[in-house]
Formats: C-alpha cells, structure tokens, sequence
C-alpha cells in the first residue's frame, strides 16, 4: 500500500528531526537559543560515523561480527553523544562564562562545526558507513509477519524507537521533577531562580551539553538509517530545520512526536504524489518551511500563555547585573 | 568547604568578575588584536599537526594565497566588497534589534531575479537598458523578501530569526524548480556572459570595490546623522521610548527590513550580473550568515567592518590557498574562520569585564 509505504518514510524522517528539536529543547528550556545546532549535529554525526568506521577496521571481516551487532550501534551512539556534548560544552563555555552574545556564537559555531565535520568526513574513503548501516537497520523479526500493521509500527530501526523514548523521557523529566522545574525557572527568570539558589551556570551548562548531545543522534541517524550510510553534505540544512520544529512544538516534547511526522510527510510527500515533474517536486519542498512559517505566525497572532518560548530565551545572565 | 567554614576562615572566592564602564578605544583594540593573533598560534599549532610543515612557511603561503599576484589582491578586495556589501545591508536591521539572519535568502532572489531577466528580457531591450531593469528588478525583489518578515514582526511580533532563516530556504527551493525548468540537463544554467556589466580595468572588480565603498559611506552617514537612522537607534535602545517619543514603529521596522532586504537583492544582482552571469544554489555562499558575525564584530558601524570583512576574507582566500599547496581539506578555511571568529567573540568578555582577583595575604570580605 502507497499510503503506509508513504507514512513509514514520513516517520522515518521525522524521528530524525525528533532527536534535533528535542535536543533543543531541552537547551532552549534554560534559555539558550543555540543557533549552532547544525554545525553541533554536523560534528556529532561525523564522530559518530568515524567511530563506526574506527570500529569496522578493527574487527571488521572477523567472524562471530554478527555477535558484535550491539556494539556496532552503541559504539557510534556513545561518540555522537560526546562529540554533541563537547560542541555544546564551548558554546556554554562562550555564552555562560564569557558572557558573549548567543547568536553570533551559535553561528560561528555553524561555520566551525561544518567545517570540522566536512574535515573528519574527508578522511573516509568515499564517504560510505554502508558496513555499519545494516545493524541501524536492523528491525525486529516478526514485523514481516503481521502485515501492514507490521510494517507501519515494527519495521524500523533502533533509532526510531529511541528518538520517541527521548522524546517522553525529556517531557517526563521536565514537567514532573524537580530537576525540570528547575531548569525551567532558569529559562523563565534567571535572577529569580538565583535567588531561590539555582544554580544557573550548572543548569544552563548542562541542559546545553545534554541537549547538544541527544540533538547530535539526529545526524547520526539521517546517515546509518534514513541514507543508508551514505553520507551527504545536508545535515547543517536539518540542523535548521530541526530549529524550526522547536517553535512548531511550541517547546513540548511529546507533541513534537506528532509534529515531527508531519513535517517528515511535508518532507517526504514530493515522492509520493503521482504525476508530478522534477521540477514540481522542488515546489513541494517548499512545504516543511512554509508551515514553519505558518505557524510561527499563528502562535504569535494566538499569543497563548503556554505555548510562549521561555520568557529569558537569547538573554545572557549576569548575577551583578539586575 | 562549607558556607559557614568559608566565613569563618575569611577567605572569598579567587576572583570576581564586575562590569567594566569604560574601556580606551587602544586598550580595546589591544585586546581584540591579541585575540587575533592567539587564534593564528593556536591554528598554526593545529595546521602543524595536521600538515607537519613549519607553521611559518604555512602562514607565509596564507599571505601568499591572498596577495601573492595583482589578480589576487583584485580578487581578495572584491571579495571583501561583496562581503561588506551584504554586511551593510544587515546592519540597519541589527541597529534596530532586528536579527535578520536572512540575508542569504535577500542575495538569492536577488541574483535569481537577475538571472530571469537576462534569460527572458535580454535579447529583446540594449544591453544599458537591461542592466538598469535588471538592478531594479533585483533590488526590488531583495526588498519584498525583506518586508515579509517585517510585516509580521511589526503587526503580531513574529519572531524575526527563524522567519527569516526559513525564508532562506524558500529562496533556495525557488532558485532549484528555476534551475530545473530552464537550465540543462545537470541542473545549471548556462552562463550568459553577453548580458554582463561591461569591464573595466582589470576584470569586473573594480565596480564592486567602488560601488560598494560608496554604498558604506552613505550607509554611515544614514545611521548616524539621518532622522530615519536616529529613529533605527532609539527602536533597537528602547521600543517603548520610541513609542513614547512618538515614532512609529511598525513604520520604522517595515521600512529598515526594506532597506536591509533591498540593499541584499542588489549584491545578488552584482554576483550575477558582475559575475557569474548564471545564477545556482550556492551563489551566495554562505555569506548572508559570515555578514552577520562581520557586521556585529564591527560593532554595527560601517566603517569597522571594512576592517571585519577584510579580515574574514583574508583568512578565506588564505587559508583556501594552503590548503590546496599542503593538500589539506577545503574545510579547513571554515575551521580557521570558526576559531578566529570565536577568539574574537571570547576576547569581548576582557573588554566588558573586568576579573578582580582576590587580594593574597589579607583575606576578608568587605
């Protein structure tokens, strides 16, 4: 069927934009605009691959990989979610301790990051992860057995089914523990949640390097999973995106579950409507862009109480300074 | 350490940090020129590693790649042209507190409009005619890219950064569906080098050099001893004084996006028309995004960022060319670029700040 065929595909892309927007959420939360997300996934996805790469010359051709299966996932997981934090750890570095101006930062942090990951991508041969692939590809065994039904809910990797978890622990975590209310204070009003004797540095630092991290397996994901291990110069372009979904989110996790599989099926709907030109896929590009635009308009015309980005988002903090 | 052990021993922390009220314009200076040159020591380290040749000889081929024929030197100052060029066209915006990150997309339409002209109008008006309605056109179109996000802000506060960032991408989208309805085969235009700007001395830089001087002299003037640049100062400092002191600002925001957006489109005519005569995705380059960080290192004024946009594009064309002298990756000027741009973001922190240690000996808080 057309139609499942073109909501797996939907799904899976929008799990990529999933991991980017909660990731920046979380930063978002303590009130970081980090424009440098695409370089951060950028840089995160590269460790990621190179780890994988790093992993295939050591034991790769060996036998008994099949038993190695686990590592072959976790071992890239584990160096995007560092190679993430690192990046987010020198843009808090930047804002928080040197006081600096957030978007400048996260834009020169765009440059740097692309940069750096085109730089460790160049040193792979043909920029091909096709070995390490197969193991994010992986789905369970019996979704081929039941159907449609199989297909529309079991046939996807490891990834997909993270990415949601990500999603509704990060909702969890914000909204029902202490650590939450915390964080959110610190985004809200920095100087009040001093007061109360938040720590705004440790928060703020944190919540950035966390966020920069799980945003990170995004990239890492669009390459293994949704490209097959092949890597393309696109990740800064989703990087963007994912930003973007944050507003259509309107900051909530679990709701940006469902809003990213609308954005992946304005993604993806270029190749699933018949009869359409070359060119006329490109207008249907347009689309994820235009709604983002669309509703960013609606939420500031509506001005609702709650679905407002964090009250101190973009600003720096200075204790001496009120 | 606890608390009340710290006050009872009498000790305060290493250091701390007070805002600092004044800084002498040397002292600044001093301070961002020392940043400058520890990113070049700490890049020199890195290219040392990477490329194992003496970090000399690999800054003397930086220098080399950037002034090393007279063909280089008119490329590197063009290219700073252009830069500066984009740079002015934010700066308005970002005097008024308006993050208009989208002048990537301004460039595009620009250059997209220019490329459409030359395509449809151009064999059937002279080649004068042609490049002044080629110019409106571009200008015109870079203006309407700019006033729709203005439109928004002004009427329901729309935030302006990811408006316009999406708005770039729409652009980018335009400029593919043209590519593919009317360029060949492998998605390019092809270029039409009969529609150009005709050359002058040596190629087609000179054009850009002046006009684009011109365009940062008049931009100065306008910010600082207009009304309407008065106005953009007062809506960036304070939207309710300006409200207050009777200026209207929804006005005021339409009209700089215009200004900001138009200024864009006609830098997108110039790359094309005083360029590649063909227009493709990548035309701007990136550029609409380094103009940000040139215009505000600059500090919003115009002439500081001949100074910003010199330096990028130095480090640019640098770098570009000891890359393809060491056999290094192209990414290595992006690099270059990102850790320069962020020692001079950083260094920001010792001009406005100032570190009081804490005084050994004589512990004690006041």
């Amino acid at each position: 069927m057309a139609v499942i065929t073109f909501l797996v595909s939907a799904i899976k892309f929008g799990m990529v934009l999933l991991f980017g927007s909660t990731g920046e959420t979380i930063t978002e939360k303590s009130g970081h605009l980090n424009l440098g997300l695409p370089g951060v996934m950028c840089v995160g996805t590269a460790c990621g691959c190179i780890a994988e790469a790093m992993f295939f010359d050591m034991v790769g051709g060996r036998r008994g990989m099949e038993q190695l299966s686990f590592l072959a996932v976790l071992i890239p997981i584990l160096a995007t979610l560092a190679g993430g934090a690192i990046m987010g750890l020198i843009f808090s570095f930047f804002t928080v301790t040197l006081h600096a101006n957030q978007n400048v930062t996260g834009l020169a942090m765009t440059t740097l990051g692309v940069g750096i990951s085109d730089f460790m991508i160049a040193s792979v041969d043909g920029y091909k992860f096709t070995a390490g692939a197969k193991f994010f590809n992986a789905h369970l065994p019996f979704a081929d057995s039941m159907g449609q039904f199989g297909k529309l809910f079991f046939s996807y990797g490891i990834m997909v089914y993270l990415s949601i978890a990500v999603a509704i622990v990060t909702s969890f975590v914000l909204n029902k523990t202490k650590v939450g209310l915390h964080l959110r204070a610190v985004g809200e009003n920095p100087a009040t949640a001093d007061a109360a004797g938040i720590s705004v540095t440790k928060y703020r630092y944190l919540s950035t390097c966390i966020g920069c991290a799980v945003a990170g397996l995004g990239g890492l994901m669009f390459v293994m999973d949704y490209l097959n291990g092949n890597w393309e110069y696109v990740i800064d372009a989703i990087g963007w995106l994912c930003v973007a979904l944050v507003i259509f989110t309107t900051w909530k996790p679990v709701f940006g579950i469902f809003c990213s599989i609308v954005f992946g099926a304005f993604y993806v709907t270029a190749e699933y409507v018949p009869g359409i030109s070359l060119a006329g896929k490109e207008i249907f590009k347009m689309l994820p862009y235009l709604i983002t635009i669309v509703v960013l308009v609606i939420t500031s015309i509506k001005n609702k109480k709650e679905n407002q980005p964090p009250a101190s988002l973009g600003l720096p903090y200075f204790r001496e300074e009120r | 350490m606890n608390k009340q052990e710290r006050i009872k021993k009498n000790t305060e922390p290493l250091f701390h940090i007070t805002k600092r009220s004044n800084i002498s314009f040397g002292r600044a200076m001093l301070i961002r020129g020392l940043a400058i040159l520890l990113s070049v020591v700490f890049m020199s380290v890195v290219m040392f590693l990477l490329a194992k040749e003496n970090p000399v000889t690999l800054l003397k081929s930086m220098f080399d790649g950037a002034f090393g024929t007279p063909l280089r030197i008119w490329i590197l100052f063009s290219d700073t042209a252009i830069l500066l060029g984009i740079s002015l066209a934010l700066t308005p915006a970002f005097k008024m507190k308006f993050w208009n990150c989208g002048g990537e997309g301004q460039v595009m339409v620009g250059s997209l409009t220019a490329a459409a002209m030359m395509l449809f109008v151009g064999d059937k008006v002279s080649l004068p005619v042609l490049i002044l309605l080629t110019a409106v056109f571009s200008t015109v179109a870079g203006g309407i890219w700019g006033l729709i996000p203005s439109v928004f802000k002004a009427k329901w506060n729309t935030n302006e950064t990811l408006f316009t960032l999406m708005m770039n991408y729409i652009a980018i989208q335009l400029v593919t569906y043209f590519l593919k309805v009317f360029g060949n085969a492998q998605g390019n235009l092809e270029p039409m080098p009969r529609f150009a700007i005709p050359k002058m001395f040596n190629g087609s830089y000179f054009l850009n050099i002046v006009l684009i001087l011109v365009i940062c002299i008049i931009m100065y003037v306008y910010l600082r001893s207009s009304k309407q640049g008065y106005e953009i100062a007062v809506v960036g400092e304070s939207e309710k004084t300006a409200k207050y002191i009777g200026i209207n600002v929804s006005k005021v925001i339409i009209r700089t996006m215009i200004i900001s957006g138009a200024l864009c489109g006609l830098i997108g005519f110039l790359l094309v028309a005083n360029g590649s005569c063909s227009v493709t995705t990548t035309i701007a380059g990136g550029q609409g995004f380094t103009a940000i960080l040139v215009s505000w290192l600059g500090k919003f004024n115009p002439l500081y960022m001949i100074l910003t946009s010199f330096l990028v594009i130095f480090l640019q064309r640098g770098t570009s060319f000891m890359g393809e002298i060491y056999r290094l990756d192209t990414s290595m000027a992006d690099i270059f670029i990102g850790v320069v741009l962020l020692f001079i973001i950083g260094c920001e922190f010792f001009i406005n700040y100032k570190i009081n240690f804490r005084k050994f000996g004589k512990g004690g808080t006041k």
